[in-house]
């Protein structure tokens, strides 16, 4: 069979595979709306019960010298902001993850990229203090590529070549391996307290600062995507087909990978490690809209924010007035996803 | 012929125990290391003084009251976990097992968590309770991933164990951070220092709590050695060789689950020494389980005893738990076995 035909043949199921456009219409608009009533409740939610008319004034009215309008703006708007930009930030680096890498198990929290980042912060904290936001993020970006290095790395000099599990099995290893070290610099140096935030995971502590450095990083990162969501889609039918439908698979792959580093090294460095979004998101939105990353990107995105903000709403309601780490609601739902997608793979996967 | 094989295997027999041997030597050393060790200093000779009676009555609290204590649990909770680590990798096959890493001792700690959570007076006798309780944990969690990892037509595949594993490990982890919010600080404290796999808190009460069961335990898993070398062998050849496999295999299982989870309850959340004390056994002694239970005890041992240590000269006044630095050395050994093992 020669290039030409080969391209061909796999070039017809691409124009047929399953995708809903319609579907991820619906998804996205709901979606929007879902969270904005999700916002609603979150501002109005906390220790301290606000009316939404309070809210409402709050926001389009502000009166500086009314307390509830001071809790709203200065803590309760950044954290539910914080929450969309983060959730949507993992869930499409795990959807990118997810379609390179043909791998059902990726996410940025499992494959030891967050585990990188928080250890960056831990080395920070320890030797440098009194860096700027902008600064951790940066440094957060760079711990970040150092755990996927490894990750990776670790993976594919692995006998019998790279397989999902092995990676997820790696991932695992790395993470302890890094968060060990990073709790020992936190001991040894007296900086607990500031990298307690980073272990719990959660949006409690935003602020509007570090929106103003995050959202451009994230923001590139979402519409990047969205730009190679089509290459995307090539690759995860395989390398083969997508270099035979004229990809440049490696440059695809160092775009998306770089992308991947943004979004999910600029979250760690904001909210701590948040596992299990970019995991579970992407598998729903690709059960609900189809195979191609044009829908499925979007409506990661979506759907992770929306994850997010309710499993705060949730974290904020489980022991009232003590505040738990959405992470760790998050985890107890995406565990038994997890356990599900393991056991449905086939054992030649594994 | 086969006078001289014999005479080769007693040979080799010899070696280990002589191995076996030097490992025990080894771990009276750092013993005496561990005793000297600590905020305050005390010389070799006090130590030995005091050990003979001799002692001051304030080297004789240090040494008694704080250091023996925690000296004898890191020994005891390092082998209890790598000999449950040494049954679980000769019946799995799998060269990952280990009650850490396969989310055992969360299930024993979440236990041990809701009952502080739940229990409020501060009387002696929980002490006690605490391993039944992390067995009880043990135990639904062992069961827990079997089932989970059991496929029909498949069984139980090694990767699929330790993955779903390590997903059950930080599902139960992330429920105890819901359940240790509301918790009091002392409390809160407690649990923390806890998990993370300190044994600070040691005192004899924990060590009273433990031995008994260790007694049971472990010359029960020596006189199982025979066993385990046929059941190791795999299914077929263990039911050739006529070991009833389901029987056994079940009834060490549970010996395993049990050892880690009462070595849970009074060590902590301490993971990884299951996994390298067996592999360092393996490679010392061969895998005849005769002289590698004993030998992985050992080495399990005298790997949380020096990591106890280490933890403890490391950061002065405060100490880094055990389990941190366990896992710092147990991490990279657990990415090099993976990189090592066969597909499927």
């Amino acid at each position: 069979m020669s290039m030409g035909e080969s391209a061909n043949s796999t070039a017809q199921p691409v124009t047929q595979l399953r995708s809903r456009p319609k579907v991820a219409g619906i998804i996205i608009f709901g979606g929007l709306i879902a969270l904005v009533l999700a916002f609603i409740v979150s501002v109005s939610l906390g220790a301290a019960n606000i009316k939404f008319l309070t809210v409402w004034e709050a926001v389009f009215r502000f009166n500086p010298d009314l307390t509830q309008h001071q809790i709203i703006r200065e803590l309760r708007l950044p954290r539910v902001v914080m929450g969309g930009l983060v959730g949507a930030a993992f869930a499409t680096s795990g959807a990118i993850m997810q379609g390179m890498t043909r791998n059902p198990l990726a996410d940025p929290g499992l494959l030891g990229i967050n585990a990188g980042a928080g250890f960056a912060l831990a080395l920070c904290f320890a030797f440098f203090p009194g860096m700027s936001f902008n600064q951790l993020v940066f440094m957060s970006f760079l711990g970040a590529a150092g755990g996927a290095i490894l990750v990776f790395g670790i993976g594919s000099a692995t006998r019998g070549g790279m397989s999902p599990a092995r990676l997820a099995l790696a991932g695992a290893a790395v993470v302890a391996l890094l968060n060990a070290i990073s709790e020992g610099i936190a001991l040894r140096y007296r900086i607990g307290q500031e990298l307690a935030f980073w272990y719990a995971g959660g949006v409690a502590g935003a602020k509007w600062g570090q929106l103003a450095y995050m959202w451009p990083w994230i923001a590139i990162g979402i519409v990047g995507a969205l730009v190679i969501s089509r290459q995307i889609t090539m690759l995860s039918l395989g390398d083969d087909v997508a270099a035979g439908l004229g990809i440049r698979t490696g440059l695809i792959k160092i775009i998306g990978m770089v992308l991947v580093l943004m979004l999910a090294g600029s979250s760690v460095a904001a909210v701590g490690s948040i596992s299990f979004i970019g995991l579970i998101v992407p598998h729903i939105s690709r059960y609900l809209v189809g195979v191609h990353y044009r829908w499925i990107i979007p409506c990661s995105a979506v759907l992770g924010s929306l994850l997010l903000v309710v499993a705060d709403i949730g974290a904020r309601m489980v022991h009232r007035p003590y505040e738990t780490p959405a992470a760790a609601i998050i985890s107890i739902i995406g565990v038994p996803f997890f356990v599900f997608l393991i056991r449905r793979a086939k054992k030649e996967v594994i | 012929m086969t006078s001289t094989a014999i005479r080769s295997r007693n040979k080799r027999d010899a070696k280990s125990w002589l191995i076996v041997g030097i490992l025990a030597v080894l771990i009276v050393v750092v013993f005496i290391i561990s005793m000297n060790s600590g905020v305050i200093h005390l010389s070799p000779l006090d130590v030995i003084k005091s050990v003979f009676g001799h002692g001051t009555a304030q080297q004789n609290l240090i040494l008694f009251e704080f250091r023996l204590p925690r000296i004898l649990i890191s020994i005891m909770v390092g082998a209890g976990l790598a000999l449950s680590g040494c049954i679980l990798q000769g019946i799995t096959r799998n060269p990952l097992s280990d009650p850490g890493i396969l989310g055992i001792n969360a299930g024993a700690g979440l236990m041990v968590v809701l009952f502080v959570s739940f229990y409020q007076s501060n009387t002696a006798a929980p002490i006690f309770l605490l391993p039944v309780l992390a067995l009880i944990g043990a135990f639904a969690t062992a069961g827990l991933l079997l089932a989970m990892a059991y496929k029909r037509g498949e069984g139980v595949v090694p990767s699929r164990l330790v993955l779903v594993g390590i997903a059950i490990g930080s599902g139960i982890s992330s429920a105890m951070i819901v359940l240790t919010i509301k918790l009091s600080p002392e409390q809160y404290q407690f649990v923390q220092t806890w998990l993370a796999g300190s044994i600070v808190g040691a005192n004899w009460k924990y060590v009273i709590a433990v031995v008994p069961w260790l007694c049971v335990l472990v010359p029960y898993v020596l006189l199982k050695a025979r066993t385990l070398n046929v059941l190791s062998l795999g299914e077929q050849l263990a039911t050739g060789l006529g070991a009833r496999t389901n029987r056994d295999r079940g009834l060490l299982v549970l010996a395993a689950v049990a050892l880690a989870g009462v070595c849970v309850a009074v060590g902590g959340g301490i993971s990884f020494v299951g996994l390298i004390g067996p592999h360092l056994a393996r490679r010392l002694v061969g895998s005849k389980h005769q002289v590698l239970i004993p030998a992985s005890a050992l080495t399990g041992g005298l790997l949380l005893l020096a990591a106890d240590t280490i933890g403890r000269v490391a950061i002065q006044p405060s100490s880094m738990p055990a389990g941190i630095v366990v896992a710092i050395i147990g991490a990279p050994y657990f990415l090099y076995l993976m990189t090592r093992m066969k597909k499927g």
